[in-house]
């Protein structure tokens, strides 16, 4: 077992976690975050993105006991005030999803890309999405509410 | 995945200590969790050397790079001075898997790792590249030994990777569409010492492509690239390319590399 401190979604949070536990499995598991889903569970389909010291990474694949110290936020940490995030609005307002079990990962590296780029082109949102797999909507909304959050953020 | 100790080394001394033939040395863990979590590799104790702060890090001298073990691939796609000296090196670390992979995956983890389809290998054949651990300096030529195979003993930690900076160089892949590793991947580099064809994807384990790079020694044109012949023995054949198709697709790719040199 291993102790860790860390902020996750601006909170402190300090728990006792078995050496093996991965971040998705402490934030569903454990802290009860489960807006952070868990597809491959091997870091190929980017279900379970999310920031890690500003970075977007895949929890799946990241040891919780080695991001002692770090901040993360996750699909949850992303609306304030009741408020939905701009990307959060778009994909609402685009139909950038139908089941829905790929969004906070596409949302959350979608997030990190405008932080880079404000302004991407189509390209520029495919090559970027490129860890994030979605079964349904074939991809054409989602850019298009990438774009629409763009333009407004 | 099944249990394991871990372990956050302070220094390289403590991460070699700490280490035995039933052990990993973490970095990125974008192979070591997928592949614990597969039950393809278990261990006893895992060594992470991610806050070892002298393993990351980017220098640029008048006749080499040297990359820290733990930069990860996002740093050195964005690092001005690693596109000034060698831009194909930059382009190289952009197009390894996805931007998730890129901001936690490893240049040491990578080599340190051999999959017969990454694509730094063939960056350590094609530009002479030293790699220095805790205890030697190793050419790459001698580093790679075959599949998911290299010379590292299981106490020894690589510390940086030193290319030296060619007059041209260019990284041209295949990549498979959904993984984004190599179905073949071939870098040509031109040094005044010589020519040199590194090929990954394309075998059980990287190489350098002496023929390749004969003809280009002749003659440093794409169309030199047609009258070699690139023999499909021993090259891989699965679901994604027939062997005889990574034979031809290393000719074509060679060619598109010198073309873009």
């Amino acid at each position: 077992m291993k102790k860790i401190a860390l902020e996750v979604n601006g909170k402190k949070v300090t728990k006792e976690i078995s050496d093996h536990t991965t971040l998705s499995g402490l934030l569903r598991d454990i802290l009860n975050l489960t807006g952070t889903h868990i597809g491959c569970d091997t870091s190929q389909c980017g279900a379970c993105v999310v920031h890690v010291d500003g970075k977007s990474i895949k929890s799946c694949t990241a040891l919780a006991a080695d991001l002692d110290g770090s901040k993360v936020t996750t699909i949850e940490g992303l609306a304030s005030n009741g408020k939905l995030h701009p990307m959060q609005e778009a994909f609402k307002k685009m139909h950038g999803l139908q089941c829905g079990f790929c969004t906070p990962g596409m949302v959350m590296s979608a997030v990190d890309l405008l932080k880079n780029k404000k302004n991407p082109t189509d390209q520029e949102i495919r090559d970027w999405l490129e860890g994030n797999i979605c079964r349904c909507t074939g991809y054409h909304n989602i850019v298009a509410a990438v774009k629409e959050a763009a333009s407004k953020m | 995945m099944k249990t394991f100790n871990y372990h956050s080394a302070k220094d390289v001394k403590e991460a070699s200590k700490l280490a035995s033939s039933n052990s990993a040395f973490l970095a990125g863990g974008m192979t070591t969790i997928p592949s614990m979590k597969l039950g393809l590799a278990s261990y006893k104790d895992i060594i992470d050397i991610k806050r070892i702060k002298k393993l990351s890090g980017i220098k640029v001298s008048g006749k080499t790079v040297t990359i820290g073990a733990t930069t990860k691939h996002s740093e050195v796609a964005s690092s001005k001075d690693v596109k000034k000296a060698i831009p194909s090196l930059a382009a190289l670390a952009e197009g390894i898997g996805d931007p998730q992979v890129r901001n936690r995956g490893t240049i040491g983890g990578s080599i340190a790792n051999n999959d017969p389809a990454a694509d730094y290998p063939s960056a350590c054949i094609a530009l002479n590249a030293t790699i220095h651990t805790n205890n030697r300096s190793i050419d790459a030529e001698k580093f790679f030994r075959g599949m998911f195979e290299t010379c590292l003993k299981s106490t020894e930690v690589i510390e940086s990777i030193e290319f030296s900076i060619p007059q041209k160089s260019s990284y041209q892949k295949l990549p498979n569409p959904a993984s984004r590793y190599a179905i073949v991947g071939v870098y040509v580099a031109q040094h005044k010492t010589g020519i040199n064809v590194g090929v990954t994807g394309a075998k059980s384990c990287v190489y350098n492509d002496k023929d390749l790079a004969g003809a280009l020694t002749k003659n440093f044109s794409s169309s030199a690239i047609d009258s070699v012949k690139v023999s499909s023995s021993g090259m891989n054949s699965d679901i994604h390319a027939s062997s005889d198709y990574r034979a031809n697709m290393v000719k074509a790719f060679a060619k598109k590399a010198v073309d873009a040199c």
